[in-house]
């Protein structure tokens, strides 16, 4: 009687053990498929990319060249002069709006809970969410529709940072919630100000997710078109002027090149495209590693 | 060096709710005080108090006189800072600084409290605080190692040298065995007993053996029930409390009736 209950039950149980390991893999498999069909567009974009405009870039003249008399027709020039155009308006965004964001989460994490934290946080929540077209055509109403300024690269970065800055709000909160309050009331317990222990202990702490966040803020801008588009234009020749003048970009330049994409007379048009947008992921890519980099090597090596 | 603490008629607060009511006691300098009762009663939170770190959380806060030498330190015209640069804590769970090494764990209060200091000096008061927490001879080829990487018992020794570098009046401890093995708990309580030679040390613990070893007097805090406020039972002589208490509820929580 004992042993025929005993081996019923473990028979059950056995069932239950092969619909429980079906189930898992079952559950494997999906995750896996998932998985690589995520990976699908990523890897195809990547080989396009690279296959497109890797002899683009690796051209002598590409990294020293502007697109100065070069015509849809004919060979050559290079992307220097977008580069620099690119590199400005960011470097000037990151500059401005990297204060501004550390401020805020330090605000929202250390001294939040009011009324005014749920309204900023409110704020940065739209502010994530809102198009780089209408951040642009803002810009574009105050500066130069308002205050009579002409088009310029300088109004390019106002307009990115109003994108940049929630970005770097989000991630900066998500790693000050990361460091253990346990550091902040050691830090306090050694009678060390609120102050001090936000920029000795807790920032110190959050380095390096901070500069990831920093980075994914870079990241999100250095691509941006509409804000070119409506608020510097493009000029195929180098203009280092912040202030004044159309200025090249990578994205510009990507654009100026779109209506030739499939136009075989302008095949040399169609390759710069490549090559430009290739470049654009190498330097934002470059830019991560750089900054992971520097990251750990901030950190004390564990 | 070392201070005596009185309260009187404390009555602490979160936000409206009474954690903890009608506290007095004296805790005499030099000496070790042990802290017991059960789990929510209010041990930590008089224990928080002394040196106002409780404030930390919004809300909190305390009616009645805690006296520090005869000087109330919720006095209006007195810094919290101030308060917990003469009162050091330690905490449950050792918590080095992770991005500093072990000197700059033990400088950290040093260095953070007041700018510029020598080198020389801040060398010599490394040197004598992990003496002091008996760490000196296990770290003092690794100095400019990680804090994080040293054991759990090394850790909280650690945290023990990072609080007396600042010299303090009283040292606080949080349960500061509790996650510990037995080894590393014994030399927290062999170092115990050699800095109650210059400090007031007040120790909150689950261990009742550990508050009969290190203590010399003992408080028992208890709840009335749930939801109301923990209060002081009694505060005697540990070996008193231990063996022949005045108050039928500190015998049933030691006897392991309650509790």
């Amino acid at each position: 009687m004992t042993t025929a209950a005993a081996l019923t039950s473990t028979l059950a149980g056995a069932s239950k053990g092969g619909l429980r390991s079906f189930k898992n893999s079952l559950a494997t498999v999906l995750v896996s498929a998932s998985f690589c069909v995520a990976l699908i567009p990523l890897v195809w974009l990547l080989w396009t990319v690279v296959s497109k405009g890797l002899k683009t870039i690796t051209t002598s003249q590409w990294w020293t060249h502007s697109q100065r008399s070069i015509t849809f027709r004919r060979p050559g020039g290079g992307v220097s002069h977008a580069i620099l155009g690119t590199a400005e308006q960011v470097l000037v965004c990151t500059i401005i709006s990297v204060p501004i964001a550390l401020l805020v989460a330090i605000f929202l994490i250390e001294y939040g809970g009011g009324a005014l934290a749920k309204v900023t946080s409110f704020m940065v929540d739209i502010l994530t969410g809102i198009p780089s077209i209408v951040a642009a055509l803002f810009i574009y109403a105050v500066f130069i529709t308002t205050l009579g300024g002409q088009r310029a690269g300088i109004y390019v970065s106002l307009a990115l940072v109003m994108l940049m800055v929630p970005v770097i709000v989000r991630t900066t909160e998500e790693m000050l919630k990361l460091v253990p309050n346990e550091l902040r009331e050691a830090s306090y317990a050694l009678g060390v100000p609120k102050w001090k222990t936000i920029t000795k202990i807790v920032l110190p702490t959050a380095y390096s997710g901070i500069v990831t966040g920093v980075m994914l803020g870079v990241a999100r801008v250095a691509g941006e078109t509409a804000p070119l588009l409506i608020l510097v234009g493009y000029s195929p020749d180098t203009n280092s002027n912040l202030l004044s003048g159309f200025q090249g970009s990578l994205p510009g330049m990507i654009y100026s090149q779109v209506p030739q994409l499939g136009n075989k007379r302008f095949h040399y048009a169609a390759d710069r495209l490549w090559g430009t947008a290739l470049t654009l992921i190498l330097i934002v890519m470059v830019l991560n590693v750089g900054a992971r980099l520097i990251a750990r090597r901030s950190k004390i090596a564990n | 060096m070392a201070k005596r603490i009185d309260a009187k008629n404390l009555d602490i607060y979160y936000g409206k709710f009474l954690a903890v009511s009608e506290v007095s006691f004296t805790i005499a300098p030099r000496s070790v005080t042990a802290f017991i009762g059960p789990s929510g009663c209010g041990k930590s939170t008089v224990l928080r108090t002394i040196n106002r770190m409780h404030e930390v959380i919004t809300g909190a806060h305390v009616k009645g006189d805690l006296l520090l030498d005869g000087e109330n330190i919720y006095d209006s015209a007195i810094d919290p800072v101030e308060v917990r640069r003469t009162i050091g804590m330690v905490f449950q769970r050792p918590n080095p600084f992770p991005t500093m090494s072990i000197y700059d764990n033990v400088a950290a209060g040093l260095k953070l409290q007041s700018g510029r200091l020598k080198k020389s000096d801040l060398d010599d008061t490394v040197e004598k605080s992990l003496r002091g927490a008996n760490l000196w001879e296990e770290v003092k080829n690794r100095l400019g190692k990680p804090g994080a990487g040293l054991s759990g018992g090394q850790q909280q020794r650690l945290c023990i040298a990072r609080a007396i570098a600042v010299e303090p009046q009283v040292l606080l401890m949080d349960e500061p065995c509790s996650a510990l093995d037995p080894i590393s708990t014994l030399a927290i309580e062999d170092l115990i007993q050699s800095l109650k030679e210059k400090y007031t040390i007040v120790i909150v613990t689950h261990n009742m053996q550990q508050a009969a070893r290190v203590s010399e007097r003992t408080a028992f805090f208890n709840l009335a029930g749930v939801g109301k406020p923990g209060k002081l039972v009694e505060i005697d002589e540990t070996q008193k409390i231990f063996s022949n208490p005045s108050d039928p509820r500190t015998e049933d929580y030691i006897s392991g009736r309650f509790g």
